[in-house]
């Protein structure tokens, strides 16, 4: 099916896209451009992606392709807070499964679910290249090395109370 | 004068300027591992104190990461003239106690000093690195020969310091000569004795009438020294060959000055200025350097490929997909020294004739990324890059291709793809990318390490780097030491070294009493060698004999407490996830042995399995398209050989040795022990506990659904795990 371009990209990326036309290949850019819609949505929706498909002037398909292929992209939406167990070699070796336990039974969410009220999300990732901290756990940007299943709860409030600074202030 | 000649002359001047000023520096780590570490707070604490004193003698500076991992953050204090102190795993509150008592009161805090080495304040340091030269007295102890002279001499032994470092390559000139060389510090001054007598004679001059003895002065190149000098005094750091991360944990990533200061460029120029891409392919190809991306493709050779065809548009790509889950080399040292791989990467265009490069790198390392882009736009702003480089005339410029989390990627076919905008699945093979890569045109793709690599083949030359290692494995390797070890970190030596040496001497050993079980390298493509095999020298062809393969440079320990049939599933599951669905023998056969193993440790598995494992495992391997499935079942058929026993304990006893393997494990009630609180029964969700209040309690072992429930809840200790 056939859809109109809807005008949803912001400003930033549809600029993005159109120095990438200059450019010899533009369609090499596929993957910076999800990048960038990425890290400003938290996830890819299919008016974003079937956007960026006309306007790159390839097929959707393509996109989506693209967009499905690579684990680092989500077509889903995230929780407020991002929380990733490493589960790389060295922190496997040093108990990473445990931690992932406890974040389980802590937030009552298995892998790739987000809590109902959308605080969290509970994502594993392939190595961050933190192996002498191992294991490592990261919440958003944040890195925390030599994390403890016992140190699970305490990080979790910490991003609450975290939120509630930020929302005062706002 | 050359242009390359005029900028290094003006950073030279800029430089001598500073060191004359004398100020105090603080340098403080600045790699993603010392964030997650906190290096952050240190260094904005540091900032409070010293903007509050108001003094402007005290500089403070960013650094990548030594590769000291497991004691971070490191903080480096250096006074001028006296020798650098380093502190360990520095927090906000340390860093009070150390401006206050060492860099306001000029006394070190030496409790928190890296590796405790350091117990006084010393007036010396001196570092011996036996040579490695055939026929040399190796068993002679300089070491205690050295002490007792200086005893003799009345030299206080508790402020001149003596380490012994490896066979390191502290010179051009030292090495594979017979003698010992002795750096001393701070004086920086490096001799090389081939008897007692000469050292007699430096012990005499130097310590004794406060000279120097400059007939036996070593000429001491300063890659070597500006690392040994800051250091020299801890044998984690001491024992190794720093080619690759010669800069990181040194010099400030962000500033190109510092990295042209120390010989930065400076192979670029040399390059240029002889204005021969046949000169440049033939020193690589002479130095010996191979691809150390894990496959060790001779470099030289890949570049001279990629000029024998026609095609006036070739790229070059830095392959920085570092997928590989446990190795991290890559990525401090894009951290901690992007010139280094720019400059690696610059000087490949010029060999092989090609204007655009690209360099593709894991979106995971934001940092990483975020430094390359700061120094492409650097090296553009100062003429390194863009048009007429140099005023050459060559033109060359980088753009950065960021991964996206697919483990395949680091396959060269998957990897163009993936610059390419498409999805990251590999082709058949030929064409090489050399013959036929992105978009249709030759290309060449290097490794991280491997690029970083060329400027010092430039710089010092194909000889001095076809010295060390190896007859058939030249240069260093990087190894990213991890897993039960002590000393967790980056670890650069020369091919060839044991395991045992990187292990037991730089590594540290073995935590916790526990002892060597298994050391894993190559990652998922890889395998595991026993601690039988510890002597293993590590270079392509040996670890290839030992069952397993160089890779790219991850290195996990495993101890006794480790399960190898766990390990194996857990790389087994890495690469199923990982398979990109392309072929058949990747995309079904790691599926079907993943099934296997599941059964294995879950305790349904029978003698069969391991023939059908076996088969499957050698049909994949010869097969598959790419290397990722080529390799997939390496570390369950190195597990198979190597510890056979083991797997069988799984299949015929239904046990895992480590318990690490949940359902293989059996809980009972220890009779003493119960005092019948009827807690475990209560809890057990199956409920398979029976027994009376205040009567021990007994499981049922074939209702059992292995939960560990009442092992956790129990308060007396009375339920065991077995």
């Amino acid at each position: 099916m056939i859809t109109e371009t809807k005008n949803t990209l912001p400003k930033e990326i549809c600029d993005f896209i159109d120095v990438c036309l200059t450019r010899e290949h533009p369609e090499s850019y596929l993957i910076a451009v999800l990048h960038k819609l990425q890290q400003q949505f938290g996830y890819l929706t299919r008016e974003h992606m079937d956007e960026v498909a006309q306007r790159l002037h390839v097929p959707a398909s393509f996109v989506s392709g693209v967009a499905t292929f690579y684990h680092f992209f989500r077509l889903q939406p995230r929780g407020k807070f991002s929380i990733s167990v490493c589960l790389g070699t060295a922190c496997f070796v040093k108990g990473a499964d445990k931690i992932l336990d406890a974040f389980r039974a802590e937030l009552g969410v298995d892998l790739a679910e987000t809590t109902k009220d959308g605080l969290f999300s509970l994502d594993c990732t392939r190595c961050l290249g933190v192996c002498g901290l191992a294991p490592v756990v990261t919440i958003n940007d944040k890195v925390y090395s030599q994390v403890t299943p016992q140190q699970v709860p305490d990080l979790i409030n910490r991003a609450k109370a975290d939120l509630e600074t930020t929302e005062t202030k706002v | 004068m050359t242009r390359y000649e005029e900028i290094a002359q003006r950073i030279q001047k800029d430089f001598q300027s500073q060191l004359k000023s004398n100020q105090i520096v603080i340098q403080i780590g600045s790699a993603t591992c010392e964030k997650a570490a906190g290096s952050d707070l240190v260094r904005e604490e540091f900032e409070k104190l010293v903007k509050a004193t108001g003094r402007q003698d005290i500089r403070l500076k960013q650094t990548g990461c030594t590769g000291r991992c497991s004691r971070e953050p490191i903080v480096g204090v250096f006074f001028p003239g006296q020798f650098p102190f380093k502190y360990e795993k520095v927090t906000v509150a340390k860093v009070q106690q150390i401006f206050e008592q060492h860099i306001l009161g000029g006394k070190p805090v030496l409790n928190l000093i890296l590796d405790k080495k350091t117990t006084k304040y010393y007036s010396h340091i001196v570092t011996l690195y036996p040579s490695n030269a055939p026929g040399f007295a190796e068993d002679k102890k300089w070491e205690d020969i050295l002490v007792e002279r200086l005893k003799a001499k009345h030299v206080d032994p508790e402020t001149t310091r003596v380490f012994v470092g490896g066979n390191v390559n502290i010179s051009n000139k030292v090495q594979g000569k017979q003698g010992v060389g002795m750096m001393i510090f701070p004086e920086k001054t490096l001799y090389h004795f081939a008897s007692e007598a000469e050292l007699d004679q430096i012990i005499q001059a130097h310590f004794v009438e406060n000279k120097t003895c400059p007939e036996l002065f070593a000429q001491i190149d300063s890659m070597t020294e500006r690392f040994f000098s800051v250091y020299g005094d801890v044998a984690f750091f001491n024992k190794q060959t720093r080619l690759t991360l010669r800069n990181s944990g040194i010099i400030d990533p962000e500033n190109m000055d510092e990295y042209i200061f120390n010989h930065g460029y400076e192979g670029l120029a040399k390059a240029l200025a002889k204005n021969e891409p046949n000169f440049v392919i033939e020193e690589v190809l002479k130095s010996g350097l191979r691809g150390r991306g894990g496959a060790g493709y001779p470099t030289g050779r890949k570049w001279k490929d990629a000029t024998t065809s026609p095609d006036p548009i070739k790229y070059t790509v830095c392959n920085a997909d570092e997928g590989d889950p446990g190795a991290f080399m890559d990525r401090s040292a894009l951290e901690g020294d992007p010139f280094s791989v720019i400059e690696g990467m610059t000087i490949a265009a010029f060999a092989v004739g090609a204007h655009q490069g690209y360099m593709y790198i894991r979106a995971e390392y934001p940092l990483a990324i975020e430094r390359c882009e700061k120094a492409i736009a650097k090296a553009r702003a100062a003429g390194f890059l863009g048009k007429n480089i140099l005023g050459s005339g060559f033109d060359y410029d980088i753009e950065i291709r960021l991964g996206a989390g697919a483990f395949v990627c680091g396959e060269e076919t998957a990897l163009m793809r993936s610059i390419e905008g498409r999805r990251g699945q590999p082709r058949i093979r030929p064409p090489y990318p050399t013959q036929g890569g992105l978009w249709g045109h030759p290309t060449v793709i290097n490794n991280v390490e491997t690029l970083a690599n060329v400027p010092v083949i430039m710089v010092y030359g194909a000889d001095f780097f076809a010295r060390i290692g190896t007859e058939k494995s030249k240069g260093t390797k990087v190894f990213a030491l991890a897993g039960k070890i002590n000393n967790t970190g980056l670890v650069e030596v020369p091919m060839g070294t044991t395991l045992r040496e990187i292990i037991f001497d730089i590594g540290g050993g073995i935590p916790g009493g526990r002892s060597l079980k298994g050391i894993q390298t190559g990652g998922p493509s890889g395998g595991t060698i026993p601690a039988s095999a510890v002597d293993t020298p590590v270079d392509y062809d040996s670890l290839t004999q030992a069952g397993s393969i160089m890779g790219s440079g991850g290195m996990i320990i495993l101890d006794d407490s480790d399960c190898m049939v766990a390990t194996a599933k857990f790389f087994l599951e890495f690469t199923q996830d990982e398979s990109c669905g392309k072929c058949v023998p990747c995309r079904e056969g790691t599926l079907r042995m993943l099934e296997i193993l599941t059964r294995i440790t879950d305790g349904h598995g029978s003698l069969e399995d391991i023939t059908k494992l076996e088969r499957l495992g050698k049909l994949i391997q010869k097969t598959s398209l790419c290397g990722l499935g080529q390799t997939a079942p390496n570390p369950v058929l190195s597990v198979l050989k190597n510890f056979r026993a083991e797997f069988l304990e799984h299949i015929t006893e239904k046990h895992c040795p480590t318990q690490r393997c949940p359902k293989l494990v059996r809980y009972e009630i220890d009779e003493e022990k119960c005092t019948g609180c009827t807690l475990c029964a209560r809890r057990c969700p199956v409920p398979c506990i029976s027994g009376t209040a205040r009567k021990p309690h007994v499981i049922d072992q074939e209702r059992c659904i292995k939960c560990g429930e009442c092992f956790t809840v129990c308060k007396f200790d009375a339920v065991k795990k077995l």
